[in-house]
């Protein structure tokens, strides 16, 4: 039947005519009455609901047994398969032991216990006669102290327990060494040659065919017994070999590519992750954290995400031997980007 | 005082004298006194505070195991267990002990499961169940302090989401915290200082996954179980909001005494969430870190993405364009010293999103409170429906998440829907502004829509499906009306009417009051006001007539 | 037969039905792949071979790759791509392609194997390129761990760690290597299709291929010790399977818990 839109006016004005200002509200009716439950008037119903109860603690048990046995009785051999099939019971096992406690709780009290809602009175949080013997006793006791009277001791003391927090700030500061040129300089020098990364071998120009990416780090890196990693994280490059006329080298960097091939920092100018994605047929690179994309034929520029800066390349060259080594080590910071950079 | 009554008491049996010596010692008769029968309100969506409680029990006992045979060092070390792929890898002790915990402590991968199903299911159900103190309206007066604790261990929760998350050394976490420090390297002047202070020199170092596991098991637990006792103790002050209803009113409060109903309903719910949580650890994998391989700086996972609590923030760092529209978004700020660099493409993205978010969510109760002028306390809630703009804000707020959380998985997006990567995150640029606002409009809507159809209902009753024909021929459907309990859920609510700015004792209309004014409108300018009796009786007339069509009329004249 | 028609009807035969056809299923695809990966190490062909081969070539193949194979501007030029180039590309299913598109998409086979071997004995007989890998680097008994490493470093940040694929731009993506054979695993190292670069033997030698290969079979075969993988693609299917499964089930308990028994 027809038109349901009462009250449709979206407009202030239309609905809230429909109020006419302050008007008479219904009145409260009160709690509806109780209904009663089947179990409080039916003796078998109620029967019926403690068996239920107490098979849901039976299950239960036989939950906790299930834990047990999954502990004891499968032997973890050298195999996932035993791994799992134990978390599996462990799990399963410990998730009846829970869950028939639980539902059996529930369900007796939903079912058993008396469900009478009952109504009670709030309390103000705060009364006014505890508010006015509050505030006189607050006062005796600033008065007791004589905080105001004596404003030496109330500055000398704000001025005390001011500076104490700054020990405990000063601590801390050999948490760490300052910056100093750490994030200027990489392992990468004059000489050192292009290794694969993990393996630590050198690298052939002419094992760099076109199309092809090297995952490198700098020869010694494996050897180092401290702060390999923190070396790593700075030097790691990746190398790949693309036609020489698709390169388009801006003026003074002419010389850093040999034969087409490329070596630029993996580390991300966003926030650091490994750039590692090479389409060999785009030759664009892609961050698999953030989506940065850097195209290798214009130096490895951003054209799309949210990196800003390409990627530092480092320059490299052949030694008499013909492996791939690095003529210096990079000419800006490598990685995200930091207030003193520059 | 009260020792002439003490004294005369005598306990007849063992368990009483027992209960008996206790009692005169720490006084438990006042307590049960106090709380044997407190009135407990009860309704699914006021389930989740306890959700979170319970989860967050269930991470301290399996969190506890844990820490018996996990190694926080960044040591070197051989892996030397069972897992083949890994057999002789170099890793971390943090490493290597996660991994003997997975594969060798029986049930431990279990407990490791169980932690991390937990730690997801704690955030979760305390996002939850700050939406539905929202969406109800739970934070006004007497309760804006609570709101802003749950928000202060909202933000614990996520602190201590990931720095558990970071723990076992993984690829996947130790990229996370890769992206950590290029976010703190962004922020002027200090951000490099933190940095080193934080990793202990460069990154990754060797000593942030000691001071990670001492903040994620010692200091942010404690924090959040100091917050979790002020949490409850605030509870107990204020005692439960209730839904409007029949009987229920801001003066009282309706539902089941905690002995034995309500003790019953909320304890044996622990043993639900366990064993729901215990399920998940069974049989769903969670942090498969073997897969992921130990911590190194080359390599890195396609789809990699933080938990879903901090998702939102890499979702952010996704969509920000490092150019726009030409101009490149990081800085070389010549100054006096040197050149500086600023970097807006990292941190905008990192503080601007979690900035607006963290500080609506904080002082909205405030906000609310200054354009309502409403000092009143409320222990009735809103349904979400009878409170149009808020709800709206709120659904926006969640839509934006999303939005964020959507971007932190773009590729995913990208490789399941066969769409482009490119085009995902053209599209989710636009929805992070187009979101919210096309959510808020919408959720208004259909709130106000919900209103109209509740007065429909409030004052023709249901429709029942019967049709009948009249004598002139017409048809008409004849409706049930409601009882007077059902009706007055329906129309016992509050529509505040925007309001005029009020002059001050000078008879100016301040700015301020203007500003105020303003939205006001645009909180309560489209409303639906509840159905009055008189209103009631004028349909009732109508309808007993049962005259041909003018359906339409009591409102909108 | 009633018993049989009575049971028809029952809820779960449904249930059966998809299950038996399911295996069905499976148990022919196993068959299929097996009979795939058993042919293959031939590298000389026969001349025969090399006409069949031409033949289908040109009727096949030449409206983009050009006669003889020289390209156009449809289809990259096919000499000296090699015998695995096309042993990967027509055994996937990936050439001949339907459409121009972002990358060439597995799909069924179009030719048999027989088919299969003529062509890449033509486009071998182009030009030397990477001959159909030698058998015993297909065995998967290699070096799991070393394999890892090596996938973790040079495989894992288009193909996920776990294999389970990943996006590239502009619709391009790297695909999920579970069920792809180890021979054509192999092959796609070594000829780099499409936008994937090129392994070659001085960058990963043959050693180190089958070691990766074997890592890839390890974690295929053994899955994973926690139960289901949810797609191994890392915290956000975790996150969202919280959302969805984790708190729809507290859901519905606690709707149970509140509502009143009748």
């Amino acid at each position: 039947m027809g038109d349901h839109s009462d009250g449709t006016p979206t407009t202030s004005d239309a609905v809230a005519k429909a109020g006419h200002g302050e008007v008479e509200k219904f009145q409260d009716p009160g709690l509806p009455p109780h209904r009663l439950r089947l179990a409080d008037t039916d003796p078998r119903a109620a029967k019926r609901a403690e068996r239920q109860v107490a098979i849901l603690f039976a299950i239960s048990i036989v939950g906790t047994l299930v834990f047990f046995f999954a502990y004891f009785g499968i032997r973890l051999d050298s195999t996932i398969g035993t791994l799992r099939l134990q978390n599996l019971f462990l799990g399963l096992g410990t998730a009846f032991a829970m869950l028939g406690i639980g539902v059996a709780i529930v369900h007796w009290a939903k079912t058993l216990m008396p469900d009478h809602e009952v109504s009670e009175e709030r309390h103000v949080v705060r009364t006014e006669d505890d508010r006015q013997v509050a505030v006189k006793i607050v006062d005796d006791i600033i008065e007791e102290t004589g905080i105001k009277r004596r404003p030496l001791i109330r500055n000398t003391l704000i001025g005390a327990l001011a500076l104490t927090p700054f020990p405990a700030i000063v601590l801390f500061r050999d948490l760490g060494p300052l910056p100093g040129n750490s994030l200027r300089h990489t392992m990468w020098d004059k000489g050192v040659r292009l290794v694969r990364d993990p393996t630590g071998t050198p690298i052939k120009a002419t094992d760099v065919t076109n199309g092809s990416a090297f995952h490198v780090i700098p020869d010694g890196l494996n050897e180092l017994t401290e702060g390999k990693l923190n070396e790593k994280a700075k030097s790691v490059v990746l190398l790949m070999r693309l036609n020489p006329d698709e390169l388009h080298p801006s003026q003074g960097r002419e010389d850093w590519a040999y034969n087409g091939i490329v070596a630029y920092s993996k580390i991300c100018t966003h926030v650091g992750c490994p750039v590692a994605l090479y389409e060999q047929q785009t030759h664009h690179l892609l961050c698999p954290c953030h989506q940065s994309t850097f195209d290798l034929t214009q130096e490895c520029k951003v054209i799309f995400g949210p990196a800003n800066r390409p990627l530092p390349q480092l320059p490299i060259t052949v030694d008499n031997e013909g492996y791939l080594v690095a003529q210096s080590d990079f000419h800006e910071p490598v990685g995200p980007s930091f207030w003193e950079r520059g | 005082m009260s020792s002439a009554t003490q004294s005369n008491y005598k306990p007849a049996t063992r368990t009483g004298r027992i209960t008996d010596y206790v009692d005169q010692r720490v006084g438990g008769s006042g307590i049960v006194r106090e709380f044997g029968r407190k009135i407990f309100p009860d309704h699914w969506s006021f389930m989740f505070g306890e959700v979170a409680l319970y989860s967050f029990i269930i991470l301290l006992m399996s969190g506890t195991f844990l820490t018996f045979f996990f190694d926080p060092s960044m040591a070197e070390s051989v892996y030397s267990g069972p897992y083949v792929p890994l057999k002789g890898m170099d890793m971390s002790v943090a490493m290597n002990s996660t991994l003997h915990i997975s594969f060798e402590i029986r049930g431990g991968l279990f407990m490791r499961q169980v932690h991390h199903w937990s730690a997801l299911l704690f955030t979760a159900s305390v996002a939850v169940h700050m939406l539905r103190v929202f969406f109800t309206g739970a934070f006004r007066k007497p309760r804006e302090l609570n709101w802003v604790v749950g928000g202060v261990l909202l933000i614990l929760s996520l602190a201590d989401g990931f720095t558990g998350y970071s723990l076992p050394d993984d690829l996947l976490s130790g990229n996370g915290l890769r992206i950590i420090d290029g976010v703190i390297k962004s922020i002027p002047i200090i951000g490099t200082y933190i940095s080193f202070f934080l990793f202990g020199g460069e990154f990754p170092g060797t000593a942030i996954i000691g001071r990670l596991y001492v903040l994620h098991i010692l200091l942010i637990p404690a924090l959040i179980l100091l917050m979790v006792a002020i949490h409850l103790f605030m509870v107990v002050v204020h005692k439960h909001t209730q839904f409007p209803g029949p009987g229920r009113n801001d003066r009282n409060i309706v539902g089941y005494p905690l002995g034995p109903v309500y003790a019953a309903k909320a304890g044996g719910f622990f043993f639900i969430v366990f064993g729901v949580i215990a399920f998940f650890a069974a049989a769903f994998t969670i942090n498969p870190i073997w897969n992921y391989g130990p911590y190194d700086p080359s390599p890195i996972s396609a789809g990699t993405q933080p938990d879903w609590y901090i998702g939102w923030v890499d979702g952010a760092l996704r969509l920000m364009p490092g150019w726009l529209f030409g101009v490149p978004l990081e800085w070389n700020i010549p100054l006096p010293w040197g050149v500086n660099t600023l970097s807006l493409n990292v941190l905008v993205p990192a503080l601007i999103p979690a900035g607006i978010v963290f500080t609506l969510l904080f002082t909205y109760p405030w906000i609310e409170r200054w354009i309502t002028r409403d000092d009143r306390e409320h222990h009735v809630l809103d349904r979400p429906r009878n409170a149009p703009t808020r709800t709206a804000i709120g659904a926006a707020g969640v839509i934006f998440y999303c939005v964020l959380w959507a971007a932190a998985s773009s590729d995913l997006i990208a490789t399941h829907f066969k769409v482009s990567l490119n085009d995902v995150i053209y599209w989710l640029r636009a929805l992070f502004f187009l979101g919210p606002i096309l959510g808020f409009i919408v959720t208004r809507r259909i709130a106000l829509a919900l209103q109209r159809k509740d007065r429909e209902i409030a004052l023709h009753g249901r429709e029942t499906g019967r049709i009948v024909r009249l004598p002139h021929g017409e048809f008409q459907e004849i409706h049930a009306q409601l009882d007077e309990y059902k009706r007055y859920r329906l129309v016992s609510f509050e529509s505040p009417k925007p309001e005029q700015g009020i002059p001050n004792e000078n008879g100016i209309v301040t700015k301020r009051e203007k500003r105020r004014s303003k939205l006001s409108h645009f909180f309560f300018e489209d409303r639906v006001a509840p159905v009055t009796p008189a209103e009631l009786a004028a349909g009732h007339g109508h309808h007993e007539e049962i005259t041909a069509g003018d359906g339409t009329k009591q409102v909108s004249h | 037969m009633k018993a049989l028609s009575r049971k028809r009807r029952h809820p779960l035969a449904a249930v059966a039905l998809l299950v038996m056809g399911l295996m069905l299923t499976g148990g022919l695809y196993a068959v299929v792949t097996t009979v795939n990966e058993a042919k293959a190490d031939t590298t000389t062909y026969s001349s025969e071979q090399v006409n069949q081969g031409e033949k289908l070539f040109v009727a096949n193949c030449a409206t983009c790759h050009g006669l003889g194979a020289s390209g156009s501007d449809n289809g990259p030029s096919l000499v000296g791509v090699g015998a695995a180039a096309v042993d990967f590309q027509v055994g996937t299913g990936r050439m001949p392609m339907q459409m121009q598109g972002p990358q060439a998409e597995q799909k069924p086979v179009q030719f048999t194997d027989s088919q299969t071997s003529q062509l890449a004995a033509y486009v071998a007989s182009l030009g030397a390129g990477p001959a159909i890998p030698d058998a015993r680097y297909l065995d998967g008994k290699g070096d799991a761990t070393l394999g890892g490493e090596l996938f973790r470093v040079n495989c894992a940040m288009c193909h996920n760690a776990a294999a389970a694929g990943g996006a590239l731009t502009r619709g391009k993506f790297a695909p999920a290597l579970a069920g792809v054979s180890n021979q054509h695993i192999y092959e796609a190292m070594v000829t780099g299709p499409q936008n994937m670069p090129v392994f070659n033997d001085a960058n990963i030698p043959p050693q180190n291929k089958r070691d990766i290969i074997t890592f890839l079979n390890t974690i295929e075969s053994q899955g994973s010790p926690g139960g289901a993988q949810l797609g191994s693609l890392g915290p956000v299917s975790e996150g969202l399977f919280m959302w969805i499964a984790g708190i729809g089930i507290i859901i519905v308990f606690t709707i149970w818990l509140t509502s009143r028994t009748s």
